[in-house]
């Protein structure tokens, strides 16, 4: 919108107005004022560029560089099958490895979401939802430092076991403050027309808002099943990695589809860094997929 | 209410209390384990490190040497990578995470914005391990020939310009991790762009003031501790990344004093040797990085929050 100028009356023109000052160098330049605006405009359009270039970049290149060596062996195959080795240990192991972290660090966090949202009073809330992001913080390497110093040291050596709560402790923070934000929308007039009821209290919880939260909760949970099956660093000195097929024994070392990629790309040999790639496939399509469901039913509600 | 004071009715209330009490003490005491795991976490780093701290005091985080074969440990390196290649993350993402913030806050339609930030919110998803198999294998070699190559050639005489550049080191580090913070500075700093109150606006274009006289002068100073507090959350997870780190950093064992010099960061060192390492003095002080490595990440994590949380208090005061 234009600025009138020759409505301004002689004397109000001299004194600098606060539209002058907010306005800056350009004001009365009315051409170089819309200039600027259609450049800022172009300008922040290409830096929203810039940041999707790269997702459709990786997801490109792991298709091209992945797509060849998908072969049924390679996804019937353990990696030490000296004939042709394939992935199916690392896909097997986070297959068990994760699920199993997820009982662990979901029912906790759950819990933990619990008694911060329904329990706590607003100031232990406070100091409680504050610890989360610190926790959610943490680097995840340091995750699998805390398990090698406490359950590989002094229990179970490297295994499947302890990779699953290294794994645990990454999903723990995410899923309390999911289940936290997700149970804090709950209206409080349901709660009240169960506690009326004569209800107590856990079972008000456990049947009328845990419920009526579930499909928020549920995507929570979802979300740090993608987030730890994706994790490595956790696993690098938990669950090691192995060669051969590992079911069901979680005391000995298991492979993980991200590790199997990480130590795949370190080796000399091509056709190994290609099996890298073809990992990488199986591992985005996996954590890709679970996140456009989960994220795809409330992106919408959440941008308003 | 003499019927409700009979004894027996007493017990039997006192008895239908007890699974309630039972179920705030559980939830309670997992609650309790946000507060242990943090102290674990502490306390575990510590003592597990105890040795090194005994053996070169504080001196071990200015020392500059890591040579296990002398038994002589120092973090300096290790740190300067850290910082350095956070450091240039920011300098990468900052802008252009603020400039596409503003996009999806004030420029794009609906109709352009929902889909983009769902975009953008996948791409935080992608494991850490496939950003890092890319970054060695494509942006890294990419980077070689066209950015490195032409900033090497143009101000190679400038000492942290030297080259050569070998798509593996600091700066390619640096661009991978931009890559991976810039959902984060991306999404947080748009939702507290929205939350700029509409009235705001509407005053200055009351003015006559353009779309991005409104935005510069307005909508980011209001909403500016929020953006800096998304930008320290991003530094936050620059500093603790591991994997992606490791695979494009090289393995520098001296303090970089080039932008293309191989180089290590704390999480990287820990990732590369922590499995080959001999237990004693060496594990010991590289669980020392990590207690170094925590510090900073809760340090930065706290300062964060700080920011952001004055940005919703300050919204709350606005409104």
């Amino acid at each position: 919108m234009a600025v009138r100028t020759d409505l301004v009356p002689d004397g109000a023109a001299q004194r600098p107005s606060a539209a002058d000052r907010l306005l800056g160098p350009h004001r009365g330049n009315e051409r170089m004022r819309a200039v600027v605006d259609v450049v800022m405009r172009l300008v922040s359009l290409a830096a929203a560029i810039v940041v999707i270039v790269p997702l459709v970049a990786i997801v490109g290149y792991v298709l091209v560089k992945g797509l060849p060596t998908l072969t049924l062996e390679f996804l019937t195959h353990a990696s030490g099958n000296t004939e042709s080795p394939g992935a199916l240990n690392a896909i097997l192991g986070s297959l068990q490895m994760v699920p199993v972290a997820l009982l662990i660090g979901g029912s906790l966090g759950l819990l933990a979401g619990i008694y911060l949202a329904e329990y706590a009073g607003p100031r232990m809330a406070a100091g409680g939802t504050f610890l989360v992001d610190v926790l959610l913080g943490v680097p995840s390497i340091l995750a699998g430092v805390l398990v090698y110093a406490t359950l590989v040291t002094y229990w179970t050596g490297s295994s499947a076991i302890a990779g699953s709560v290294a794994l645990a402790v990454v999903m723990f923070p995410i899923v309390i403050r999911a289940s936290e934000e997700v149970l804090r929308l709950v209206p409080g007039s349901i709660r009240e027309a169960s506690l009326a009821l004569g209800i107590a209290r856990w079972r008000t919880v456990v049947s009328v808002v845990v419920p009526v939260a579930r499909a928020g909760l549920l995507t929570g949970i979802m979300l740090a099943f993608a987030r730890g099956f994706g994790e490595t660093a956790p696993l690098l000195f938990t669950a090691r990695g192995s060669e051969s097929l590992n079911v069901g024994d979680f005391s000995s070392p298991m492979a993980a589809l991200p590790l199997f990629v990480y130590q795949n790309s370190r080796l000399p040999d091509r056709t190994f860094v290609a099996q890298a790639w073809s990992a990488a496939i199986v591992l985005l399509a996996i954590v890709l997929a679970i996140n456009v469901i989960v994220r795809g039913r409330s992106v919408g509600s959440r941008v308003e | 209410m003499t019927v409700l004071l009979d004894p027996r009715r007493l017990q039997s209330r006192r008895l239908s209390r007890l699974p309630d009490r039972a179920f705030v003490g559980g939830t309670g005491a997992v609650g309790a384990g946000i507060v242990a795991l943090l102290v674990l976490i502490l306390v575990l780093l510590a003592t597990n490190s105890a040795l090194t701290w005994q053996t070169f005091g504080l001196s071990f985080v200015t020392g500059t040497v890591w040579d296990p074969v002398a038994a002589v440990y120092g973090a300096l390196p290790f740190i300067a990578g850290t910082i350095f290649s956070s450091a240039i993350a920011i300098v990468i993402a900052a802008p252009i995470g603020l400039l596409t913030a503003i996009f999806l806050a004030e420029y794009a339609s609906r109709r352009i914005a929902v889909p983009l930030t769902f975009i953008i919110e996948l791409l935080a998803a992608i494991p850490s391990v496939v950003i890092g198999l890319w970054g060695v294998f494509v942006l890294g070699p990419f980077l070689k020939v066209t950015v490195e190559s032409f900033m090497v050639d143009a101000f190679g005489w400038i000492p942290i310009f030297r080259g050569p550049a070998f798509g593996i080191g600091l700066f390619a580090a640096g661009v991978i991790l931009a890559i991976m913070i810039l959902p984060t500075i991306v999404t947080i700093s748009r939702e507290i762009l929205v939350a700029v109150p509409p009235a705001q606006r509407e005053a200055m274009y009351g003015l006559g003031a353009t779309r991005w006289e409104v935005i510069s002068h307005v909508v980011v100073p209001i909403a500016r501790s929020g953006i800096i507090g998304a930008i320290i959350l991003g530094l936050g997870r620059a500093l603790g990344e591991t994997l992606a780190v490791t695979m494009v950093i090289g393995n520098g064992q001296d303090i970089p004093r080039s932008l293309f010099d191989q180089a290590q960061t704390l999480s990287s060192k820990i990732a590369t040797s922590f499995n080959e390492s001999e237990v004693g003095l060496q594990t010991s002080s590289l669980i020392a990085l990590g207690l170094i490595l925590l510090v900073i990440t809760i340090v930065i994590n706290v300062v964060a929050r700080v920011f952001v949380g004055h940005a919703t208090a300050a919204e709350a005061g606005l409104r």
